[in-house]
């Protein structure tokens, strides 16, 4: 904007369920902008406003309260503080009035000025709510417009109303006497250099004790003695007492602007789709039929054969060789042309091949969401996930992960529990994806006669490793602490909004489009070159390369698993790129130029050369270990920095080092008679730190350096 | 001392006060549950926990062992 103009800037606040996000698309359209916020991944989105000039609009994320104790909440609450917006719009759900209003009552104490959307007016008739917006702005002390969002109506008079809006003077709140009192003596203790209209916010805050609190306070001030007598006297802590007195305030203005009582007993539309849902007898069939659905639409029909046509017709058919023709044409020479068509091209169309069905999924999700059905799930699946240190809503990525790692590390994006997100994000690659099932089909088709055991059992372990990790992980110190609580509405249902679902598919799909153009590209290309070159850069076959030279080196630490063999290596090296590419790297190496999906043409070959335990080591090593490039994108996407996607890449190997050496070489044993000193050893004390994690309740500090002497 | 995890289904409970400290109880609060409130405890999940009570003229749901922090008269 050119110096003259200041921008003004709107922050858009409201509960989880309030019609935010509608809002939001509605007043912005596709002016949007997606990024985090600094030091946490919560969306952040900004957009302009349609009609209303030199405005942006901040989405703040959906949040109760302002309390200071998830991200989301601290989040809201610093940018109000430190950014100063001009003005907070604050949408409302009319047809839950109380609750909502607590968080504009917070609102309202941190002095900006505050125009209030009393949305989702429909369905407040529908329970018999009529409300006087008037009167309700009255007693707040700010604007009022209604709306029904999701209709469209009332959205011009929100603009009319950000366009005219002046300065409104919020009318505090007044609480009992000897609480205004407390707050009045905290007040003469606030810092002189606070903004004045967030004086009495501050106030509160040293009241409630808030940890943040003591920036405000001007030096020598000692405050407790205030709270102390105002605990006393109500015989509560001063939290509570705070937030009694808000919600007391809110019974007053509610009861002052309803036109009639309301019938709480009435039996609304939610009440009775939840008859069934939530049902003691339908509710797991009934989640176990949706379940199946999102799987069979994203997984068996819709979205594998969009991810299909993608693979084989657009960049087998069409992409790879018009860009080889091309660049043949062009005179580039042969490895630049290999470089730029097998490994750029070749790699980053492997990953986005993935695009249609994560599309589908992430289409799937959002009308669970919107519709109000998630919550469902999380409440249905609670108690069984709650026994493994994780939350109902764990077990959604588990599932999509059975398709795609990578939209299943997204789908952790559902889970409002930071911990339980990102533990989740960590361990849902355990479950086999559907690039994993030629491996599986290798495996059991060249050393176990085709048995179908093979993949049961890779399911069977991948779900326990799960839920194992869950248990290990929740003693890391990281993510040590209270259990989270399972405090969680139960929105109700309402049918999806077609706007708001395609904005969050289109972008959703484009973070990972490009993660795809960035970090894998790199990685696609650094492999690329290792298996394409030797050691003085001359072009050479895949066995004759620098990769391969690291795969002999690196091999011995596959040895105690069974495969050190440099092919093997190899392959599990190629299969970070995406894991179908294990198989045809082992195709290649074995010296066919083209294998068929599970490489029947070398199941023989395989035969002579490893036994079926180790062939299973082998499969078990590549199911659980890193994921592919792709998934690690995701993980990074999820888990915010690279040292925790370091952490939990590490874990996913460690634990994929122990599953193997516990199997292969208690495997010798019972199978063979035969001991492997050095193995066997490594097998024990891998098996003891397994079952130790598993047991002791604070084994982290102590056993650290056993574990990684164990896995070194 | 009666708690919202022992009220029986489908009847009006009033909240008398929510013990322990931190994070829960905050939370708790900021849902509505507060002293003096309303309560309805509506059912359980199909597996007996959490359960859905109806607060504020909303739906929440919450898992017995946070429910047995809210004494009820």
């Amino acid at each position: 904007m050119d110096g003259g103009l200041k921008m003004r800037t709107i922050a858009l606040a409201g509960n989880p369920n309030s019609g935010k996000t509608t809002v939001f698309n509605k007043l912005t359209g596709s002016s949007q902008r997606v990024g985090n916020w600094p030091g946490v991944t919560i969306d952040r989105k900004e957009g302009r406003i349609k009609g209303v000039e030199d405005t942006v609009l901040v989405d703040l994320p959906g949040i109760y309260s302002l309390s200071p104790y998830s991200p989301e909440e601290i989040v809201s609450r610093d940018y109000i503080v430190n950014e100063k917006p001009d003005l907070i719009l604050n949408v409302v759900d009319a047809s839950n009035l109380e609750r909502n209003l607590y968080l504009t009552v917070q609102l309202l104490e941190m002095g900006t000025p505050v125009v209030m959307i009393l949305n989702m007016m429909d369905l407040a008739a529908a329970k018999g709510i009529s409300i006087s917006a008037a009167n309700l702005g009255r007693m707040l002390g700010c604007t009022v417009v209604e709306t029904t969002a999701s209709k469209g109506t009332g959205i011009d008079d929100v603009k009319k109303a950000l366009a005219t809006a002046s300065k409104v003077e919020p009318i505090p709140q007044r609480f009992e006497p000897s609480v205004e009192d407390a707050i009045a003596k905290a007040e003469e203790g606030i810092r002189s250099d606070l903004r004045p209209e967030l004086r009495r916010w501050a106030a509160i805050k040293v009241i409630e004790r808030d940890e943040k609190a003591s920036e405000y306070v001007r030096e020598g001030f000692d405050a407790e003695p205030i709270i102390k007598a105002l605990e006393d006297e109500y015989d509560d802590s001063s939290e509570s007492i705070i937030t009694d007195q808000r919600y007391n305030s809110i019974c007053d203005t509610v009861s002052g602007c309803l036109n009639a009582p309301v019938d709480r007993n009435r039996e609304t539309f939610s009440d009775k789709v939840d008859r069934y849902v939530t049902n003691k007898w339908l509710g797991l069939p009934i989640f176990v039929a949706v379940m199946y659905g999102v799987y069979y639409l994203a997984v068996q029909t819709i979205g594998t054969m969009g991810t299909d046509w993608v693979n084989d017709v657009f960049f087998g058919e069409w992409v790879l060789p018009a860009a080889r023709d091309w660049l043949a044409n062009a005179g580039v020479n042969e490895a630049l042309s290999g470089f730029v068509v097998e490994g750029l091209i070749g790699g980053v169309g492997a990953v986005l091949g993935f695009l249609p069905q994560m599309l589908v999924m992430f289409l799937l999700l959002a009308i669970l969401e919107e519709i109000g059905y998630m919550s469902r799930i999380a409440f249905v699946m609670d108690r069984i996930f709650r026994r493994f240190g994780l939350s109902g809503k764990s077990f959604i990525p588990v599932m999509v992960g059975m398709g795609c790692g990578v939209p299943g590390v997204m789908a952790s994006r559902t889970i409002e529990s930071d911990r339980d997100r990102r533990i989740t994000a960590m361990t849902t690659t355990f479950i086999p994806c559907s690039a994993k099932l030629p491996i599986i089909a290798l495996i059991a088709g060249a050393l176990f006669g085709g048995s179908a055991a093979i993949a049961l059992s890779s399911y069977l372990i991948g779900i326990l490793c799960i839920l194992m990790s869950g248990i290990i992980l929740k003693k890391w110190k990281s993510f040590v602490g209270e259990p989270s609580p399972f405090i969680m509405e139960l929105p109700p249902y309402h049918l999806p909004s077609v706007m708001n679902m395609v904005m969050s598919v289109l972008q959703r799909g484009w973070a990972f489009v490009k993660k795809a153009g960035t970090f894998i590209l790199v990685a696609c290309a650094l492999v690329w070159v290792l298996s394409s070159f030797n050691w003085s850069l001359e072009m050479v076959d895949a066995d004759a390369s620098m990769l391969a030279s690291i795969g002999n080196a690196i091999g011995f630490i596959f040895a105690p698993l069974g495969f050190g063999d440099w092919q093997f290596t190899v392959a599990t090296v190629t299969g970070l790129l995406a894991k179908e590419n294990v198989v045809g790297t082992l195709g290649v190496l074995f010296g066919f130029a083209e294998v068929s999906e599970a490489g029947e043409e070398f199941w023989t070959l395989l035969a002579g050369m490893i036994t079926p335990l180790a062939g299973f080591s082998f499969l078990l090593f590549n199911l659980i270990c890193a994921p592919c490039f792709a998934a690690i994108g995701a993980m990074h996407r999820e888990l915010g920095t690279w040292k925790a996607t370091a952490f939990g890449v590490g874990y996913q190997c460690l634990l994929a080092y122990a599953v193997s050496v516990i199997v292969y070489q208690f495997g010798l044993v019972a199978l063979y008679g035969t001991v492997e000193p050095v193995g066997i050893i490594m097998a024990v004390i891998a098996l003891a730190a397994l079952v130790f994690l598993l047991i002791a309740k604070d084994p982290f500090g102590t056993i650290k350096s056993k574990v990684e002497a164990v896995t070194a | 001392m009666a708690t919202l995890k022992d009220a029986a289904f489908g009847k009006e409970v009033k909240v008398k006060r929510i013990v322990g400290e931190g994070p829960v109880r905050r939370r708790l609060m900021d849902m509505g549950i507060t002293k003096g409130c309303t309560i309805v405890v509506n059912k359980t999940a199909p597996l007996g926990d959490p359960l859905e009570v109806t607060v504020r003229g909303y739906e929440l749901s919450l898992r017995k062992s946070e429910a047995s922090l809210i004494e009820i008269e």
